[in-house]
């Protein structure tokens, strides 16, 4: 941030610095093919396809049928089929977990969006005394390890009747990545320009206003990157659903994936078919969004 | 609490297929079967009957029931029996089906939380544990009417003091299993001492094969490995002793155990911690291995048909003639009443007509690498290998459950575990080995006895 | 949506003392709530956890005085749970592995793949992909590979039955096979929160580095990285949680024993299960909150020293 002053609102939104350098035509000044040049080519190709690797293992090893490296191994040519899918997707009952799963992930990710940048407004607009105690509160919290809370909040939850409910799971989300957002959130609204509240203020805007109105619409990088980061994590995480839901049909696909992999954890093939079929959805909103992901991490201002 | 599988307690499951892998905390109801069971996939995916949610909603014509049962075949089985249950009596049960190593994991918050009247689980100690905690309802009348049908052994397992806390449905044995044609091509002869058992670990060294299975990736498996050696080389009695905690780990008697453990190691597949049980039951199937210490399950690795039909067993020989063998692991698994039943009267009705030879019957049925625990139980459908298992459990002169259905589940999955593991890593160090046991044993059996 | 319309009076500042009571109220319900659900969902529970910690309580009804035991759970953990200091070692391992090597790696995929380069959104997605997977779903992945008897690695490496390497169960090898997944994560992690800070960085800054004959080494340690010095910080302190909180993976793979304890898995298979030593558990969380907290605050310190700048 040191390097930010001032933000335009434009910049921010439609990419035209990180992003859109990459893409800009006519940018690309003075590469030539230097051995160097070759060399860093090389060893980027490699690098991603080592990374890429397992997954696309596994994506292979989902097309073939089981009968078929149960004889030949895996390391083999042949043996195609779809039905690993076909099994994967009836026998799972994948429809109702993904249901599930959207249950719990779009209050869940909305919510804590919603909360995160009103308290990130607050402490990032305002001088305050308890700003810093403030922040401290919400960042470390998100810090800590699940596994720490978890037998008093199913005290609680059984206490209070949520246990078992998808509220138990949402809420938990909801506070546990509070801390993150608020941190990020804040960090971005404090390189907004001041004027820009004041501005407000002298139109005779309260501060609701300005929240909404005016330092909102210009967080929508961090809070696009934000959603995103929290889609995954909400979507990946199978530690609350399980610990707070006590009926089967409630789980969400990532924990309902578990059982995919004990009943048929010999039929590496029809695991890797649901393996796929889970992480689809990921990755879909991650290189659907990718730009805003890395446009809107940036924490500091864009200098376009 | 909450939360995840892992590994003691679940279960040697006796049914499905499945029981715990890696890791697994949910559950796909059951089903994702598909692939190995493809024609009994619609069975799983029906949810209309497993939308229970908790506990709720029972009428006075209707109860409910929490199952484990969330693989294919047990669930299968399970629904055919509650079918037959409502048609019978009209009432209605609903289900909400977990896979097993969830609902083992969660079983505390789950009877602390919502439970549904009814429930699947364990008999022996790792039932009076949880009886012992108030979440029980006490089911003697319905033995009153039951109890005619099963044997004193079954009693007593089912039992807390004088209160009868679970019905059993089916048992099966654990034992030595192999193929059949394998031994018949290589002249291999079924052993019954220890020096016949490691001439025939010898010679399936040398004719290439692993002598013995082994993968305790879970960490259960090899508790059946120790659970047998103890009862063949200090008896029933010191075994059950050693499980309540009565006796020290560190003694010479137990110490004598890994000992022997250790001896025959080198029989066993190598690296078994790193392997699943369904792993090592394949390398059985494939031939690469020529015996198999487990449950009778393992039979649901083996394709029905021929394959099936060439599985066969041997109870494990005896180490000590002046101990014998007549001591098996025969592990029971059944249905309990929790202590606050919506509705009472048709919980117990549910668990009478469990009690009954004809629910056994429809549940062996569709999921037959059990036993019926009924004493009249039709056996004319039995398999050869159900009828000699059945035998096997008749003849035993005294029936352990398996280590953590014997002793306390926290000493089983945080203690036991974990030092049979280092155990199957270095066998050398049998002196950590029993301490790590003792210090265990010292810190959880405190304050009760 | 505007729920307060101030009468139009000119303010400077941003104190709270210009402001009128009623935007006082709102402004406390933005930041009062969200507080009051992260102190009732998280601190109260933390704060109970430890309190936990000094009893032998079994999570079932609820504690008793009689399960005050004071601080035996402590001692026990030290002196007569072997598991423990394993999982320290591995959580510290983690640790050192993250600092070395996954986190530069990643750092330097980042400057790398900062400048225009062709195809450079295949690299990035490629190292990016394993961050949005679980690690529920990496550790199946992974498996497939490590598999002792089924998986590629050994077959690659064309080792017999009896000589193949048992990746996941050998306990000597496991902890290493778990820290190359977790750093195939974890590189695409930090290469992405970096590329997000290059982003922010004045390429005008780089230019003139560059002008100047700066070698590109010496204008990313001397330029470019200072100004990064909020994004270091977000790193540092990523690497430093994750490592303590290492858990799914290894759970996922063998519910933390045999080599791949870390404390997380140690807490939760305490307190989980048929074993219900929540009392136990508890003092093994409480130790992991310790050390977490030490880094949370060297880290707020450090926010603190930024804000007063």
């Amino acid at each position: 941030m040191s390097t930010s002053t001032d933000l335009d609102r434009s910049s921010g939104t439609t990419g035209d610095s990180g992003t859109g350098r990459r893409g800009g035509a006519g940018q690309r000044p003075r590469r030539r093919v230097t051995p160097g040049r070759v060399v860093l080519y090389v060893a980027l190709v490699v690098v991603s396809l080592a990374w890429l690797f397992p997954v696309l293992w596994a994506v292979m090893t989902s097309f073939r049928s089981y009968e078929f490296t149960a004889v030949n191994g895996y390391v083999s040519w042949g043996g195609f089929t779809l039905d690993n899918y076909v099994d994967a997707w009836t026998g799972g009952n994948f429809a109702r977990y993904f249901l599930n799963t959207l249950i719990i992930t779009v209050p869940a990710v909305l919510a804590t969006l919603a909360l995160a940048s009103m308290a990130a407004f607050v402490l990032a607009r305002f001088s305050w005394k308890l700003n810093i105690a403030m922040l401290i509160f919400f960042t470390a919290a998100n810090l800590l390890p699940q596994q720490a809370l978890l037998v008093p909040l199913y005290r609680f939850y059984l206490y209070v009747g949520l246990y078992d409910t998808y509220w138990a799971v949402i809420i938990t989300h909801i506070a546990f990545q509070m801390g993150f957002c608020t941190f990020v959130l804040s960090n971005y609204m404090k390189t907004l320009p001041k004027e820009l509240g004041e501005a407000a203020f002298v139109d005779g805007a309260g501060v609701w206003r300005q929240y909404w109105q005016v330092v909102l619409p210009l967080c929508r990088p961090p809070l696009a990157a934000l959603a995103t980061l929290q889609v995954t994590w909400v979507y990946n995480d199978f530690f609350w659903a399980v610990a707070f839901l006590s009926t089967g049909d409630k789980f969400p696909v990532t924990s309902a994936l578990q059982n995919l992999r004990g009943q048929f954890f010999i039929d590496y093939n029809l695991v890797s078919a649901g393996s796929v079929i889970v992480a689809i959805p990921t990755l879909v909103v991650f290189f659907a969004l990718q730009r805003h992901f890395v446009s809107g991490l940036t924490l500091g201002a864009n200098k376009g | 609490m909450p939360t995840r599988p892992r590994s003691t307690d679940k279960l040697y499951l006796p049914s499905s297929g499945l029981r715990t892998p890696v890791a697994r905390r949910s559950v796909l109801h059951g089903a994702m079967g598909a692939g190995a069971v493809g024609a009994l996939a619609a069975c799983g995916g029906d949810d209309a009957a497993t939308d229970s949610a908790s506990g709720g909603s029972a009428g006075a014509g209707a109860t409910s029931l929490g199952s484990n049962k969330g693989d294919e075949v047990p669930r299968a089985a399970e629904d055919a029996m509650l079918a037959a249950f409502t048609e019978a009596t009209g009432i209605e049960v609903e289900a909400n089906v977990q896979d097993n190593e969830t609902f083992q994991e969660n079983i505390n918050s789950y009877l602390q939380g919502t439970p549904q009247d009814t429930f699947t689980w364990f008999a022996g100690f790792r039932a009076r544990f949880f009886d012992d905690q108030g979440f029980i309802g006490d089911i003697t009348d319905v033995w009153d009417e039951i109890g005619d049908g099963f044997t004193d052994g079954f009693r007593e397992a089912s039992a807390n003091g004088d209160k009868q806390i679970l019905v059993p449905l089916y048992n099966y044995p654990w034992a030595m299993f192999y193929r059949k044609s394998l031994f018949e091509e290589n002249g291999y002869e079924i052993p019954e001492d220890r020096e016949a058992f490691v001439a025939l670990c010898e010679q399936m060294q040398g004719d290439g094969l692993n002598p013995i299975a082994l993968g305790d990736a879970d960490g259960w498996p090899a508790m059946g490995t120790f659970d047998i050696l103890n009862m063949r080389l200090n008896g029933y009695d010191f075994h059950i002793d050693l499980m309540a905690g009565d006796i020290d780990w560190d003694t010479a008697e137990v110490r004598r155990v890994f000992e022997e453990w250790a001896t025959l190691l080198p029989f066993h597949q190598p690296d078994p911690v790193g392997r699943t049980w369904q792993d090592a039951a394949a390398s059985l199937l494939q031939r690469e291995s020529g015996m198999y210490l487990l449950g009778m399950f393992v039979g649901e690795q083996f394709p029905e048909g021929e394959d099936r039909d060439d599985l066969d067993f041997f109870n494990f020989p005896e180490l000590d003639s002046s101990i014998g063998s007549g001591a098996i692991d025969a592990p029971i698994d059944g249905y309990m009443m929790t202590a606050n039943p919506e509705n009472e009267e048709a919980a117990k009705e549910l668990l009478a007509f469990i009690g009954s030879a004809e629910a056994g019957d429809i549940y062996i049925a569709t999921n037959p690498t059990n036993i019926a625990a009924h004493n009249d139980a039709d056996t004319s459908a039995y398999s050869e290998l159900q009828l000699k298992a059945a035998e096997l459990i008749g003849n035993a002169e005294n029936i352990a459950q398996f280590l953590d259905r014997d002793t306390r589940p926290d000493f089983a999955s945080t203690v036991v575990i974990p030092t049979l593991q280092t155990f199957l890593q270095n066998p050398d160090d049998i002196d950590r080995v029993v301490s790590d046991l003792q210090a265990g044993k010292e810190r959880l059996f405190t304050g009760e006895a | 949506m505007a729920t307060t319309t101030a009468p139009p009076r000119p303010r400077k500042g941003r104190g709270l003392q210009l402001l009128t009571r009623r935007d006082k109220t709102v402004l406390t319900l933005m930041v009062g709530l969200p507080a009051l659900l992260v102190g009732a969902v998280v601190w109260v529970p933390v704060v109970l956890t430890v309190v936990l910690s000094f009893t032998s309580w079994n999570g079932i009804g609820l504690p008793a005085a009689s399960d005050w035991v004071g601080t035996q759970n402590f001692v026990d953990i030290t002196t007569n749970y072997p598991p423990f200091w394993i999982a320290i070692r591995n959580n510290a391992l983690w640790l050192v592995v993250f600092f070395l090597i996954a986190t530069p790696l990643g750092m330097l995929m980042a400057v790398l793949l900062d400048r225009e380069l062709k195809g450079s959104w295949f690299y990035r997605s490629a190292l990016y992909m394993p961050v949005v997977l679980s690690l529920a779903l990496a550790g199946f992945i992974w498996q497939l590979i490590y598999s002792r008897d089924q998986g590629l690695l050994n077959r690659v490496l064309g080792l017999e039955s009896a000589d193949r390497i048992d990746w996941y169960g050998d306990p000597d090898i496991n902890i290493w096979a778990v820290l190359v997944i977790a750093s195939w994560r974890h590189v695409g992690y930090i290469m992405l929160l970096y590329l997000a800070g290059l982003k922010s960085v004045d390429p005008a800054l780089k230019e003139a580095a560059s002008v100047d004959g700066a070698s590109e080494v010496r204008t990313f340690f001397s330029v470019v990285f200072p100004t990064m010095a909020p994004i270091n910080v977000v790193v540092l302190v990523i690497t430093v949680i994750e490592s303590l909180r290492a858990f799914d993976l290894v759970w996922v793979i063998n519910g933390g024993r045999n080599g791949l304890e870390v404390i997380g898995a140690l807490i939760l298979s305490n307190i989980a299960g048929e074993a219900s030593l929540v009392g136990f558990g508890s003092a093994l969380a409480t130790i992991l909150i310790l050390v977490s907290l030490v880094f949370i605050v060297i880290y707020m310190v450090n926010i603190l020293r930024e804000e007063k700048r």
